[in-house]
């Protein structure tokens, strides 16, 4: 869902951007180090402790075997993303080692993980790379306002409707039906002056679908590929991660904004994830390895 | 080849129409410009346009678009490949197609008549989506077009052949599902670990067959 995080943390144990990481949403989830490794934490605050005193996110850490890694609560955003140095070994399946939960393929056996399961790193690291890995830190942090930026997209619909600018006039409340497929929006309903029927069109995350209840769906990451409903305006893709961010009860806010605008927002996103990462100076590690 | 509306949708991607009034001839366009469009852009046909996702810091919407023109000035019909045809057999009706005697009567039609009708014609396969592996197969005659159940089922069940709003569809997988049920087969439509993935691609043909 937070394709930023998962980059960062991939990035932070020397992984490639295609390397599986551990998703965790919401809290309640604990880890135990069978073999020595090394984990970044980022996205969510979800409270992740290693045995049982705070584990520094944004940063790679050395877990000696036997230490749990637990993230026991939600402090803001929902969901964390746990790397491991080396990458989860998974196969590739469709050109991606990510879980498709309502297609039931990919990742692990393609569903969530549960209580025992071995989370195996993919071979090639010796330990001395390990240590090598430890302690580097992200230099800058990523930003989660939960504003979200939406070009519109009503030249879609002919004629255009007039009140769709309402999207952007109230905070959304994301509603409980939200999944990794798309955030059911709840609030004043944005009626479109006549009913569309429109023939499937392709569509991906980002995109903010407007069903006949006039209640807007922000498709996200496991987005069906195509759909019927209006599009009424698409969320840029440098904002798309802080929506990841959003859990059930939590508020969104959209603001309409320009293609110039959306293109600057991405480079500069790039050029935040182009970082170098910054070498550790022994006390991350030192601090990791005590705790 | 003329007549394409192009829809900028964000900054990351363009909606290509086909204007064409045919949904045959429109769905043939849209495979065409998706074929041609392939090398450069993600393409993604569906039933009478083309998804293109492109990367913004590579490519302004407006050169997208002159990149896009050019191709479709290129085109030719011809240049529609045709696609396979795949025969499957199917079990009309009782268990396997719980909707279809309701269907029938909502269409003035006997059950016999319904699948006389649905098993008359090799259809087209317009688009794959929904989920995975799922064929949109028509276009199909006004004689046998329903609006979607006014409510959808939670659950309905893989090889399940329906059909709504103009066209008839298989089910790839048990998935909540809105069209009409009228029979089943055992065919798989998908299977991740195949290659190609999906059983049927867009342009292919479809016949069923009563068991």
């Amino acid at each position: 869902m937070d394709r930023i995080a998962c980059a960062i943390a991939n990035r932070l144990v020397g992984n490639p951007p295609t390397a599986a990481c551990v998703e965790i949403t919401a809290g309640g989830a604990v880890f135990e180090a069978v073999e020595p490794c090394v984990v970044a934490v980022t996205g969510a605050d979800l409270v992740a402790t290693l045995n049982g005193q705070p584990l520094p996110m944004w940063m790679s850490v050395y877990v000696a075997a036997g230490r749990r890694i637990a993230f026991e609560g939600r402090r803001n955003g929902a969901r964390a993303y746990l790397a491991l140095a080396g990458g989860v070994d998974v196969p590739v399946v469709l050109g991606s080692r990510s879980t498709y939960l309502p297609g039931g393929f990919g990742g692990l056996d393609g569903r969530a993980l549960q209580m025992d399961d071995l989370l195996r790193p993919v071979p090639g690291r010796s330990p001395r790379d390990l240590v090598r890995l430890a302690g580097c830190a992200w230099p800058a942090p990523v930003d989660y306002a939960p504003l979200i930026r939406v070009l519109s997209c009503q030249h879609l619909l002919d004629p255009p409707p007039a009140d769709v600018a309402d999207l952007a006039a109230h905070p959304w409340r994301v509603g409980a039906a939200s999944n990794r497929i798309g955030l059911r929006l709840e609030g004043p309903p944005v009626r479109l002056s006549q009913p569309r029927d429109l023939v499937s069109f392709g569509v991906f995350p980002g995109v903010i679908q407007l069903p006949p209840d006039g209640l807007p769906i922000l498709l996200m990451a496991d987005a069906q590929p195509t759909g019927g409903y209006p599009v009424v305006a698409v969320v840029i893709q440098a904002d798309l991660h802080r929506a990841a961010q959003a859990l059930p009860g939590d508020e969104l806010r959209f603001v309409w904004t320009t293609i110039a605008e959306a293109t600057q927002a991405w480079r500069e996103l790039q050029r935040l994830l182009a970082l170098p990462v910054e070498e550790d100076d022994g006390t991350a590690l030192a601090a990791a390895i005590r705790g | 080849m003329t007549g394409w509306r192009i829809l900028p949708m964000g900054e990351a991607a363009v909606l290509v129409e086909s204007a064409l009034d045919d949904a045959e001839a429109a769905n043939a366009q849209a495979l065409a410009l998706a074929g041609a469009l392939q090398s450069e852009f993600e393409a993604l046909p569906a039933i009478r346009s083309v998804l293109v996702r492109f990367d913004p810091l590579r490519w302004m919407v407006d050169e997208v678009a002159a990149y896009i023109r050019q191709q479709v000035e290129r085109l030719s019909p011809a240049a529609q490949a045709g696609g396979r045809t795949v025969i499957f057999p199917v079990r009309y009706g009782g268990e396997h197609g719980p909707d279809l005697d309701d269907a029938a009567q909502a269409l003035g039609l006997s059950a016999e008549l319904l699948v006389a009708q649905h098993t008359a014609h090799a259809w087209r396969v317009l688009m794959i989506g929904f989920a995975p592996g799922f064929p949109y197969i028509g276009p199909l005659p006004a004689s046998l077009t329903l609006p979607r159940r006014s409510t959808p089922r939670p659950t309905v069940p893989a090889g399940s052949v329906a059909i709504a709003a103009g066209f008839t569809g298989i089910y790839p997988a048990r998935l909540p599902g809105g069209w009409h049920l009228i029979g089943r087969t055992e065919l798989t439509l998908f299977d991740p670990m195949r290659e190609p993935p999906t059983l049927l691609q867009p342009g292919d043909r479809v016949r069923f067959v009563a068991l």
